[in-house]
């Protein structure tokens, strides 16, 4: 039977979200002949939809419905009801990311053999390793057309690159370059070149930046295998008495309660709203929460430690034209314990235009410490810092029942307290980011707080022992055979790299496994 | 301690609402800015007009730019000029005039110099007024279009064909 499918229909898989997880998991299982009915909880924008307008994209995109937060980083103050800064939208945050695409490196697949113990996380061996997913890699290098992998080049270097890279040269980095990144350096897959427009953030009206509103979804539903319902917000999944799930509810777009039947179900609603909707499945044989036998589903939340540096210079930087993320320095991504902390980080340039830079340089600055900087807007150079937090059992999504949504269902509280490894790892990075900066004449330079999470992970974290974690080396419930994690919450640890390249391959994996066990009959 | 919904946490959709409206307040009340002293008198709506001339200079103590000149500040703030908060705002602004009373100053305006009236904001900086109209800032000044020249931001590029041929790589003294 070809899309759309009936409600009734109990031979699809439902996949809840449409990102790099659930987005590329519903192409590549369509592209296999498999039925899928994707349900997305926000609308479809496209490149001739996107806004070059920081705050009006922002009310576009933003996934804004309640959240609360507590613990004790600095966002809970800032932006209380804004823990992260994700996309509702079909594609997810594929419209929003940077682009930036690099693999782990092999050590941080075993972050607990690796780093031993570390008091207070709750380090975990992910259950596979580098070898194993060196193909997957390759296949989503070659799908998202990645630069500096395959025979693809790299971008060009723009102004905020050159003082980094200048200011790495300087303090005598060596693995510094303008990324492997998910935008074209030349037509590749019928998009086209990067035209150093900026707005990487806002969705990229060129198409030149991977997302999966406009490759992965439109090919999948072009096999007629795919459905994907916008504005369907899921509610509850469903389980018959042997413990199988068997539906998913959902508003549809209209507000009104739906069921849709299904023979796999695979969340990938992001870090937040997929353990929420576990949590929220609660039921008399599952009364923790679906799939939560080991108690972890919404713990071990990660967002990567984060930081940014901001210089100014004498002289015009103009950072913001081209790409938003234009390049990046490796060499403190190592695992080096001597420098006082486990595990490494990534120094990326990254830029804002001046609202968000009001926004997010200092928030809740004000007086003439604050203005001077923004007077100096167009000399600034900035840096993020992307570098491995602890996972912590502590650090949590749990159900807020007293703050309900539009729908009337208890909302994610998102908890969240730095470990000390994070923290001296931040004190790092500040210090190396601001080094490099100095070095090459800045005359301020500031560590800017992290802003709200875009990289969200660990909430339904991978593990060999069912004990220790929510879903097996596929991403498999071990507690319910035909439900799958599809996202960045299946995380074991974080690792120092920005995570979609991690989430595609594991996605691409996950269904190429969908496909042999349904044809073995197992699922 | 579990943060719900606070007004803080939400100022961040009112206020980009908020800087939408003041935008619109600018196009209609456009003629007044130009007579610059005496202009709050026939242009208020709700406000008192030294209400007014008190929140655009407390107004510029927060965010203090030299080179914006204050009708950009006006327009930041112009949302305030509403019946349903004139309240809230009457009573913020008296609260700054009570402190400024309090160091022998006539009223805020009175206070000569911004590091003194500085002072007067720093006591009241965690009350919900201040909170407010600072929060209400960060979209309502930099938000406008109009100030982002003064700054050297360029905003969108799309429609110019981005950058890759006007010098999205063109620094030449690094």
């Amino acid at each position: 039977m070809a899309a759309p499918f009936d409600l009734n229909d109990d031979s699809v898989v439902v996949i809840i979200g449409t990102g790099a997880g659930g987005g590329v998991l519903a192409n590549e299982l369509a592209q296999k002949g498999i039925s899928v009915v994707a349900l997305e909880a926000g609308g479809r924008y496209l490149p001739e939809d996107y806004v070059n307008d920081e705050w009006e994209s922002f009310g576009q995109l933003a996934w804004l419905d309640p959240r609360t937060t507590s613990g004790d980083w600095r966002v809970a103050k800032d932006f209380s009801g804004l823990p992260a800064w994700i996309v509702k939208a079909v594609g997810g945050t594929t419209t929003h990311w940077a682009g930036a695409s690099i693999r782990f490196q092999d050590h941080e697949w075993k972050a607990k053999t690796n780093y031993g113990d570390v008091q207070g996380a709750n380090l975990l061996d992910w259950p596979i390793d580098a070898a194993e997913m060196a193909p997957w890699y390759e296949k989503a290098e070659t799908k998202l057309g990645v630069t500096r992998t395959g025979d693809r080049a790299g971008l060009p270097g723009n102004n905020n690159f050159k003082v980094f890279e200048a200011g790495a040269k300087a303090l005598g980095y060596g693995e510094v370059h303008t990324g492997r990144m998910a935008i074209n350096s030349a037509d590749y897959d019928d998009r086209m070149a990067c035209q150093q427009t900026g707005f990487c953030f806002q969705g990229c009206k060129w198409g030149a930046k991977w997302s999966a509103a406009y490759t992965d979804i439109p090919r999948g539903e072009a096999t007629g295998n795919l459905e994907v319902r916008e504005k369907a917000h899921a509610a509850r999944i469903l389980h018959d008495d042997a413990g199988k799930v068997t539906g998913v509810e959902y508003f549809d777009a209209d507000g009104n309660l739906q069921m849709q039947k299904a023979r796999i179900v695979a969340v990938a609603g992001n870090s937040f709203e997929s353990p929420r909707l576990l949590l929220n499945s609660a039921s008399s044989m599952f009364p923790d929460g679906l799939a939560n036998s080991s108690g972890q589903v919404g713990r071990n939340y990660m967002r990567h430690l984060t930081g940014s540096v901001y210089a100014i210079f004498d002289k015009p930087v103009k950072m913001w034209r081209g790409t938003t993320m234009a390049g990046i320095v490796q060499d403190e991504a190592r695992h080096d314990p001597s420098r006082g902390f486990v595990g490494g980080y990534e120094l990326e340039t990254l830029s804002l235009g001046l609202p968000f830079m009001a926004a997010f340089l200092d928030p809740g600055a004000w007086g003439r410490e604050f203005t001077t900087a923004l007077d100096h807007y167009e000399n600034m150079a900035g840096m993020w810092i992307v570098g491995e937090d602890m996972p912590q059992e502590t650090n949590r999504v749990t159900l807020n029942m007293d703050v309900k949504d539009q729908f009337g269902l208890p909302v994610a509280n998102v908890h969240y307290s730095d470990h000390p490894n994070d923290k001296a790892m931040r004190a790092h990075a500040y210090k190396q980011g601001m080094a490099m900066y100095d070095a090459v004449g800045a005359t301020r330079s500031m560590p800017t707080p992290p802003y709200p999470s875009t990289h969200n992970l660990g909430t339904n974290r991978m593990s060999e022992n069912p004990r220790d974690g929510v879903v097996n080396r596929w991403g498999q419930s071990h507690d319910v055979s035909n439900l799958f994690v599809s996202d960045g919450s299946q995380f074991t640890t974080g690792a120092a790299e920005n995570p979609t390249l991690t989430i595609v391959a594991l996605a691409i994996r996950q269904a190429d496994h969908i496909a042999s066990e349904m044809s073995r009959g197992n699922l | 301690m579990t943060r719900t919904q606070t007004p803080r946490g939400m100022t961040r959709r009112e206020l980009l609402s908020r800087g939408v409206t003041a935008g619109a307040s600018f196009v209609v009340g456009a003629g007044y800015l130009t007579a610059k002293d005496a202009a709050w008198a026939t242009e208020m709506d709700a406000l008192k007009p030294e209400t007014m001339a008190t929140l655009v200079q407390m107004a510029r103590d927060i965010y203090p730019h030299d080179q914006v000149p204050d009708e950009n500040y006006v327009v930041a703030v112009k949302g305030y000029d509403d019946p349903q908060r004139v309240d809230f705002v009457e009573a913020g602004i008296e609260s700054l005039n009570a402190a400024a009373r309090g160091k022998g100053y006539g009223s805020y305006l009175d206070v000569l110099w911004e590091k003194d009236r500085v002072d007067l904001l720093r006591g009241m900086e965690d009350s919900e007024f201040f909170q407010t109209v600072r929060g209400g800032l960060v979209t309502g000044l930099y938000n406008q279009k109009a100030v982002w020249p003064i700054f050297g931001y360029e905003g969108e590029s799309y429609t110019q064909g981005g950058y890759i041929t006007r010098g999205f790589d063109d620094i030449s003294w690094i």
